[in-house]
Parts: structure tokens; C-alpha cells; sequence
């Protein structure tokens, strides 16, 4: 791990994980679009908005695991001082956030055909926004403490209280959810998902996978750029 | 144990001397389930109906707003980094304040949402469980607010940046604290919902003082 | 041609079915963007401060 620890080092590895990844992502998600809108027949019972699954499940996914993603990387960063460690942090809460967004949306377009409504509080949605908010607090806490050494180690130490409360938050969620929801409504995926769609399925989660490496390596190349012309900065300010 | 008790003697003596914090934060406890009839309408059957849940919300939003002068005005002052050389650790000092910071809102509040209760019409069931629950959930808003406050330590005009921090931490608390006087209304059994909370709040005794203990620790650099 | 009209009706669901597809890709291809954008843009920040300072350094010298 701490091979990586030398920027120049990271750049230059970040300069060839870069395009390939991206054109990775590009090839997986070409495939993953043609299988979910053309080959994958429409569901008997929810007809053709069962595509809608095919960007929904991913992005919800993506969601969960930028989180994670982020919060290993703020313990790196706190535990061993790791320098890169906070810049990966940082890089990955945009992604999360839009994926979180994605997610959102996607579910609530999906649920006005199946539910009758836009949105409904079922768990799911519901911890999925709650997602997004610690997504958004944890940019406006970073956007808004000026020392970068501080911002780092304070959005850490956010991350990880975050990432202790996700499950108990989820878990209370679903606890809220049994008790208000009547049990008949509508899953939005049932128990088993049948083996035509899995692998469709599995590739668009690929693509946003690889799509997720490619943008992390543009977005921390960013960050430790902006680093090292605020370190210059300084320099010339002081000499 | 005794430098522990005078942090807390302090806290309390101040909040004290300046007065007002505690009665603002009841005055906006007061205000906020005054306008729910007026948002929702006078009908009695519907407020007792929304009662636990507007008494929570309006209670998390009071203790929230409290939050900034937990340890704002010691670290502007100095005084939060005179107490750190006392020899109490970081985190004790902060529990400690903590502590102080329940007794002056949590406290006030528990005592005052029965009466909100009566306004709102609640079943006379649910109030046993309502002071329980608030008993048992309010020191976990103290102690996870205690987090946010910190970590905005210096951050200016940080209360919208708080809350943005505070609140989704804070939905648990409000599930449990809410379904508890919901089953106790309703005739059912309130344990579990108790249980859960109490399950929180003992999670959170040791947690957030070192969470918020590492954050104040940044600001002090 | 009646083969792609059906594509493109998706059942009667092509109000969701697309917009759907359309925001994710939007979404994704914005995001992506932005970062290439900014990571190019510091790219160029920094190789000029760096040509100012060994301007300078060369000046002194």
C-alpha cells in the first residue's frame, strides 16, 4: 500500500488506469444498454419497465459501495497517515453522490408505473436519501473548513462516524418501515431475479464499476494537482 | 471523577449566570408544536394521531440548535484548551460537557413535552412511554450532536453546516423514540422500541465523546 | 420500421423506460466532464507556476 504513497509514482500508474478503465466502461456499458433495452424480454408482470431495473440496481449499488469506498479510505487516511489516502476519499464522494442521486430518481421513475406515485417512503428510498444527505454533509464539511490538513482530517473522522451509523440507520429505517407499511405492496424486485437478467445485470455493474475507477483517477490527479499549486502558492507567498 | 464533576459545575454554573439558553431552547420547543395546529389544522383526533412524532421532531430540532454553544464559546475564549492541561483527557472533558449540555436542554425539554403533550391532544397512554422514551433518546441527541458541534468548531456561521451533519444521524433516535409512544398509544408493547433506544444511546456513551474528542482536537492544532 | 416503433414505445412505458436510461447517461457523462475538465485545467495551473518559478530562479541566478 504504501508503494503507492509516492505521488509522482500514483500519477504516473493513474495515467495508464485512466484511459483504460475508461474505455472499459465505455465497452461494458455499450453491451450492458444493448442487453437491457433490446435482448432482455419485458417482464410479465411489469412489462418493459423492468429495464429500468437494469441502470436502477447498479446505481443504488454504486451508492452503497462508493460509501464504503470512502469510508475505508478515511480510516487509511486518519490510522496510517496514508497521503493519498484522504485525496481518494474526497475524490469518490461526488461519484457516490451522483450515483446516490441516480439511484433516486431512477427508483422513483421506476416506482410511478408500479406504485401509481412518484415517490413512496418504502425503506429502500427512504435510506437511500439518507444516504445522500451524509454524502452532501460530508462535501459541505470539506468545501467549508479553509486548512486542507484540518478539512481532511475532520471529513475522516465525519466518514467514519457515517459509516458506524449507515447500518443502524438502515436498520431503523426498515424497523420504521414494517411498522407503517402495509405488507402487500408491490417489491420492486422479487426474491429471485431470473438468470436472463443477472447477467445483464452484473455488466452494467461492471461498467460503473470500471466508469468509477477511470473518473476516481481523473478526480484525485485533480486533487493532488490543486495540492501541490496551493503548496506553491504558499511558497511564494512566504519567500 | 472530581475534575470530571467541575467541568460539569462549571458548564452548569455558566449557563447559569448567562441565563437564556435553556429558556430559548424550551421558548422553540413551545413555538414549533404551537405551529403544527396551526399548519395542520385544530382537529383534535388528527394532532393526537401526529403528537408523538411532532413532539420528537420539535424536541431534535431544540436540542439541535443548542448544540453550537457546547463548545463555541470555551474555544473562542481559550478556555477549552486551558481545560485540556487540568489532566482530564480530551474525551472525559468532553463527555463532561456533554453531560452538562443534557441537563441544561435534554433535561428542560423532558420535562416540558408532557405539557406539549396535553396541547396536542395525546392519549393519556402514551405518556408514561413518551417520558421514557425522551429520557432514554435525549442524551443521544447531546451525545451524536456533540460530533457535528465539534467538528463545525471552526468553520464560521457553521449552524446550517451542523445540522446538515446532525440531522440524518439523528433519524435513528427519532424511529425509536417515536414507535415507542406509538405502540404505548396504541396499547401495544413499547419494550422493544425502549430497548432499541437504550441500545443507542449506550452505543453512543463511548463513541461520540472520542469522536467528538479527535474533532476538537483538529481545531486546537 | 414497425420492429423499431415497438422498440421505441417500450410497451407503453417509453415515458419511464427512457427518461430513465437518458438521466443516468446525462448524469454520468456530466460528471465525467467536469472531472476531466478540472483535472485538465489544474494540469495547466500548475505547469505555469512552474515555469513562473524556474523563470524566476533563472532571473536570480
Amino acid at each position: 500500500m504504501h508503494y503507492f504513497a509516492n505521488p509522482a509514482r500514483f500519477t504516473r500508474l493513474a495515467g495508464i488506469i485512466q484511459p483504460w478503465a475508461g474505455a472499459l466502461a465505455a465497452i461494458l456499458l455499450v453491451v450492458g444498454l444493448y442487453l437491457a433495452l433490446v435482448v432482455v424480454p419485458a417482464d410479465y408482470q411489469q412489462g418493459d419497465t423492468v429495464r429500468i431495473m437494469f441502470v436502477h440496481v447498479p446505481s443504488a449499488w454504486m451508492a452503497m459501495f462508493c460509501y464504503s469506498f470512502l469510508a475505508v479510505a478515511s480510516a487509511i487516511a486518519l490510522i496510517w497517515k496514508h497521503p493519498l489516502a484522504d485525496l481518494a476519499a474526497k475524490a469518490s464522494a461526488p461519484i457516490g453522490a451522483g450515483f446516490t442521486f441516480l439511484a433516486l430518481v431512477t427508483g422513483s421513475i421506476w416506482g410511478k408505473p408500479m406504485w401509481g406515485t412518484w415517490w413512496v417512503w418504502d425503506a429502500r428510498l427512504t435510506s437511500v436519501l439518507i444516504l445522500f444527505f451524509l454524502y452532501l454533509g460530508y462535501m459541505a464539511l470539506w468545501q467549508s473548513i479553509e486548512d486542507g490538513q484540518k478539512a481532511a482530517k475532520a471529513a475522516a473522522v465525519l466518514a467514519l462516524v457515517g459509516a458506524i451509523n449507515v447500518p443502524i440507520i438502515k436498520f431503523s429505517v426498515d424497523w420504521w418501515n414494517t411498522l407503517h407499511q402495509p405488507a402487500s405492496v408491490l417489491r420492486m424486485d422479487g426474491p429471485a431475479i431470473h438468470p436472463s437478467m443477472l447477467w445483464p445485470l452484473l455488466i452494467m455493474a461492471l461498467a460503473f464499476k470500471a466508469y468509477f475507477v477511470a473518473l476516481l483517477m481523473a478526480r484525485m490527479r485533480m486533487e493532488l494537482n490543486l495540492r501541490r499549486i496551493r503548496a506553491l502558492r504558499l511558497a511564494e507567498r512566504t519567500s | 471523577m472530581k475534575p470530571f464533576l467541575a467541568v460539569i459545575a462549571r458548564d452548569l454554573r455558566l449557563a447559569v449566570r448567562q441565563g437564556g439558553a435553556t429558556f430559548l431552547a424550551l421558548v422553540f420547543f413551545l413555538l414549533t408544536v404551537t405551529l403544527f395546529p396551526l399548519g395542520i389544522g385544530p382537529e383534535p383526533a388528527l394532532l393526537a394521531r401526529v403528537a408523538p412524532g411532532v413532539l420528537w421532531v420539535a424536541a431534535l430540532l431544540a436540542a439541535m440548535l443548542s448544540l453550537d454553544r457546547l463548545f463555541q464559546a470555551d474555544f473562542e475564549d481559550g478556555s477549552l484548551e486551558q481545560l485540556t492541561l487540568s489532566g482530564l483527557p480530551l474525551g472525559g472533558i468532553v463527555l463532561a460537557k456533554i453531560v452538562a449540555h443534557w441537563l441544561t436542554t435534554g433535561l428542560p425539554l423532558l420535562l416540558a413535552a408532557p405539557i406539549l403533550a396535553v396541547l396536542l391532544n395525546m392519549n393519556s397512554e402514551g405518556f408514561a412511554a413518551l417520558l421514557l422514551s425522551m429520557a432514554i433518546g435525549t442524551p443521544a441527541l447531546s451525545l451524536i450532536g456533540a460530533i457535528g458541534a465539534a467538528l463545525t468548531l471552526t468553520v464560521r456561521r457553521g449552524g446550517v453546516l451542523l445540522s446538515l451533519l446532525v440531522l440524518p444521524l439523528y433519524i435513528p433516535v427519532l424511529i425509536f423514540g417515536v414507535a415507542a409512544i406509538d405502540a404505548a398509544v396504541h396499547g401495544l408493547n413499547a419494550k422493544p422500541h425502549v430497548l432499541l433506544l437504550a441500545a443507542l444511546t449506550l452505543a453512543a456513551v463511548p463513541l461520540c465523546p472520542w469522536a467528538a474528542a479527535a474533532a476538537v482536537k483538529l481545531s486546537l492544532e | 420500421m414497425d420492429g423499431m416503433g415497438q422498440f421505441f414505445a417500450m410497451g407503453g412505458y417509453a415515458f419511464y423506460v427512457w427518461p430513465a436510461f437518458a438521466i443516468v447517461l446525462v448524469v454520468m457523462a456530466l460528471l465525467w466532464f467536469a472531472s476531466v475538465r478540472g483535472w485538465r485545467k489544474s494540469e495547466q495551473t500548475l505547469a505555469a507556476l512552474r515555469r513562473n518559478r524556474r523563470q524566476r530562479e533563472s532571473d536570480e541566478a
